[in-house]
């Protein structure tokens, strides 16, 4: 299993991986969530041993590997863009990490043509990179880290420029693949779906540390503070003493911020709850997601199955649970 | 959108006087060269070539030739590659400004190469060993004189290719060196190939920087055509030697225009600025020694030339500067203020020649179909393969008739415009073509003629680019001495022909202004290189 203690990457004077412990289990998949500039690739280089640590220790099965160089650590690192070589087709590409092995000639055409076959790929070995569709150089970039069976699987933003269907079925082919592997992976990301679809653990990253790890399950119904609710889409974030006078909101007022869960929220004319006007109303898949503002100059977004209009009146009260408390 | 093309006729006046000035001055005097080679015993024959070919101490001289460029080459990527990759990985202080200083040796004229290196590794050297006349002089000069091209051109190569690529075959399991070997390198191979092609060439056609440090033990075909003409009177001789060269230079010259063309189809990945400050102990000394040994290897040389010009006879002054002006003695066939008078007016004439040319043959290139465009580029091109000793032993030959040109003032910076016309070509056409057709199109139906748009559209637009030829034209005038070395007569010698006499004259005094007149030579050249680079910011370009 992979363990980082404690790990620091200074550039100067910024500090871009700031005494970060991380520890993954084999055959864990753990997601690496942080805004940009939080410091996610510079940790999955500091683990490939691409960046040397300023301070604290990567150990793996036991063994600390600070002083080992990239090339003999054997874990694999998927680059956002992929990184593909494009002096070389797709087999050599595939098939490079096998050569640095010293693989002969007939192990590295089986085990590329079984890679081929495993992302999906089969036939294309002798094209050129450059002809390749976006998708396509997603699953050679996965099948070239994958090839050489590393011990420790890092991936950075692998879907990041790719259109949404795509990612949905290219997340289920990598859920698949994974499920095989005995090895730890890491894989960071942005993107609040792409994590909960392929992660077991979900670690949270700020300004170089690991804030929060948690199951998807676990972050979605507790986020705990409203860095991390924001960073998963809840935006619903009022300030704990102004929900506090809602009639109809029985909320202590313990300072900091209150989370409001728009699906548990209801909009009606009946006269219980807070007074609102309604801002604006849009629909989207699954429902209408209404813009109402309090008396107190507030919005809130509310979710409802029903349209309303701009200017009308209504009255918000909220269903179990749809007010969490947030540490700032 | 169409561009709007000239028709024939309008191009066919445009390229009236370029083809006109080639034509004369630099296709008949080729042509005057070769039959005089062949027609030298008063009959159609081969006998000098065979004569060229056969003669033992000639064929070595061919040899050198060769091989002195080739181990040049391969000294100047082996020291300028690290160095390269310093600068295309790395950020550190004073990067641009260092950058931006290594190209000072390689617009040096060859003269003040070669003295600069006399003054450290000569006879009497600062650095204690004389190395004058032997091989290793003239290598390390290359050297010297050629590193920008590494730096400038790998490394700005170097820069565009995504770092990730190679992190990628580290995590792999690629050796730092295997990476090199099976990532890098092959990304960067164009790039190489055409560096190593053009400092080939320099090399090959090397006059001044041999001439001075070869001491004549050591001669390349170029300096051979010389002192076959000038010493011995063997015309026939440096006619075959002449033509031996052309065909040299000739398939140099495909190997890198196939080269360069394959630069710019296959670009790599581009990622923007790539360079980072080092970070561990290993690279802020890899890159800290890299750039003192850059800046001692460049600098030393151009500082010991200084210092001794400034060290008269046991003192320290400027005695050597004052001996330019004011000595009477008749060592020189002109004065040094004269020398610089003649070099000054030259150098201005050549940039009115070139231009004037230059930007017709460019303008007519740049509005006409691709297929007249590309006939017009190589053919203007031209001059760029022959050595400047070819073209001035051209003129010796060929322009007694039908008009005796031989004597004419002109003579010297028309010459110096054969060797600057591509340069001007060069940096105006890629702007010229650049121009937006949109842009012309609104000033057209703005109401302007052909005429004024392209007055009013282009000429603003293209005069930056104009201005960087005619600055080059300038500097190339200033240090030109190998056709110069020709077709000089002794009333209008120009500052690197003082140079020459006054250090093959006997004499401290006179190896002490020799210094002095190099010195000044170098910062007139490098007054223009900076105006050069000032007007170049925003219109883009390498070297």
């Amino acid at each position: 299993m992979l363990d980082v203690q404690r790990a620091t990457v200074r550039f100067g004077p910024i500090v871009a991986v700031n005494h970060l412990d991380l520890a993954v289990a084999s055959g864990e998949v753990v997601a690496v969530m942080g805004p940009s500039g939080s410091g996610k690739s510079t940790l999955l280089r500091a683990i490939a041993g691409l960046e040397p640590l300023d301070d604290g220790s990567i150990s793996f099965d036991g063994e600390v590997i600070d002083e080992i160089p990239a090339h003999r650590r054997e874990f694999g690192l998927m680059f956002q863009d992929y990184a593909l070589f494009p002096h070389r087709d797709v087999r050599g590409n595939i098939a490079f990490g096998l050569e640095m092995h010293g693989l002969d000639r007939s192990a590295v055409n089986r085990r590329v043509e079984h890679m081929l076959d495993l992302v999906g790929l089969a036939g294309l070995g002798p094209r050129a990179i450059a002809t390749l569709s976006g998708g396509q150089q997603q699953r050679v970039a996965l099948a070239r880290t994958l090839a050489p069976q590393p011990r420790l699987l890092l991936l950075d933003e692998p879907l990041g420029s790719l259109d949404r269907a795509l990612i949905d079925q290219l997340l289920d082919d990598m859920r698949a693949i994974f499920d095989q592997l005995a090895t730890p992976v890491v894989y960071v990301t942005h993107d609040r779906d792409e994590a909960f679809a392929i992660a077991d653990r979900v670690a949270v990253m700020q300004s170089g540390s690991i804030i929060r790890s948690a199951t998807p399950e676990q972050l979605w119904d507790d986020p705990g503070s409203a860095f991390v609710a924001r960073l998963i889409g809840l935006d619903n974030i009022i300030p704990a003493a102004t929900v506090a006078t809602w009639p109809g909101f029985s909320v202590d007022d313990e300072g900091g911020s209150v989370l409001l869960r728009p699906d548990r929220l209801t909009l009606s004319i009946d006269g219980r709850g807070c007074p609102v006007t309604i801002v604006n109303d849009r629909f989207s898949a699954g429902g209408h997601r209404v813009l109402a503002v309090t008396r107190d100059g507030t919005q809130v977004a509310v979710g409802t199955m029903q349209r309303w209009s701009a200017g009308d009146t209504a009255f918000l009260a909220a269903r179990r649970d749809a007010v969490a408390h947030l540490r700032d | 959108m169409s561009r709007r093309r000239l028709t024939p006729g309008a191009t066919a006046a445009l390229l009236g006087l370029p083809v006109a000035f080639i034509s004369y001055f630099f296709v008949y005097p080729l042509t005057a060269i070769f039959w005089r080679g062949l027609t030298a015993t008063g009959t159609l024959s081969f006998d000098p070539f065979l004569d060229v070919l056969t003669s033992p101490s000639l064929r070595g001289v061919a040899w050198f030739t060769v091989w002195q460029a080739l181990v040049s080459t391969l000294l100047t990527l082996a020291v300028g590659m690290p160095t390269a990759y310093v600068f295309a990985r790395f950020r550190f202080r004073g990067r641009a400004l260092l950058r931006g200083l290594s190209i000072v040796p390689f617009v040096l004229p060859t003269l003040v190469v070669g003295t600069a290196f006399l003054t450290l590794i000569g006879p009497n050297g600062a650095l204690g060993i004389d190395l004058r006349g032997t091989v290793w002089a003239i290598l390390i000069a290359h050297v010297f004189y050629n590193y920008a091209i590494v730096v400038r051109g790998v490394g700005s190569f170097w820069e565009q290719i995504d770092p990730r690529l190679e992190e990628a075959a580290r995590v792999l399991g690629a050796s730092p060196w295997r990476t090199f070997t099976r990532v890098t390198f092959p990304l960067l191979r164009p790039a190489v190939l055409a560096s190593a092609s053009l400092i080939f060439l320099l090399s090959f056609t090397s006059f001044g920087v041999v001439l001075i440090l070869g001491d004549l033990a050591h001669t390349t075909l170029e300096v051979e055509i010389w002192r076959q003409t000038t010493a011995f009177l063997r015309l026939d001789v440096a006619a075959a030697l002449a033509v031996l060269q052309l065909v040299g230079v000739g398939v140099l010259l495909v190997v890198y225009g196939r080269t360069s063309a394959r630069r710019s189809r296959e670009l790599p990945l581009q990622a923007g600025d790539t360079a980072r400050p080092p970070r561990t102990r290993g690279q802020r000394l890899f890159v800290w020694t890299t750039v003192t040994f850059m800046m001692l290897f460049l600098g030393i040389p151009i500082a010991v030339l200084v210092v001794r010009s400034l060290r008269p006879a046991g003192g320290f002054g400027i005695d050597n500067y004052v001996g330019l002006f004011t000595a009477t003695d008749s060592a020189f066939f002109v004065t040094a203020p004269e020398a610089m008078t003649n070099s000054l007016l030259f150098a201005f004439a050549a940039l009115v020649i070139a231009v004037v040319i230059g930007v017709l043959a460019a303008v007519s290139s740049a509005y006409s179909s691709s297929r007249i465009a590309a006939m017009i580029d190589s053919g203007l091109m031209l001059p760029l393969g022959a050595s400047a000793v070819t073209i001035g032993f051209g003129f010796l030959v060929a322009l007694d008739e039908p008009i005796d040109l031989r004597t004419s003032i002109m003579l010297i910076p028309i010459a110096h415009a054969l060797v600057a016309i591509p340069f001007v070509i060069r940096t105006s056409l890629p702007v010229m073509r650049s121009v937006q057709q949109r842009l012309r199109d609104a000033a057209a139906v703005l109401g302007a003629g052909p005429l004024r748009v392209w007055r009013e559209v282009d000429l603003p637009i293209v005069a930056r680019a104009i201005g960087v030829g005619a600055a080059f034209a300038f500097a190339i005038s200033l240090g030109e001495f190998g056709a110069t070395a020709f077709i000089v007569r002794p009333g209008n010698a120009t500052m690197p022909v003082a140079i020459f006499r006054l250090l093959s004259l006997p004499g401290a005094t006179n190896f002490g202004r020799a210094m002095a007149l190099s010195v000044i030579l170098m910062v007139l050249t490098g007054a223009s290189v900076m105006f050069i680079d000032r007007l170049r910011r925003g219109t883009g370009g390498d070297i």
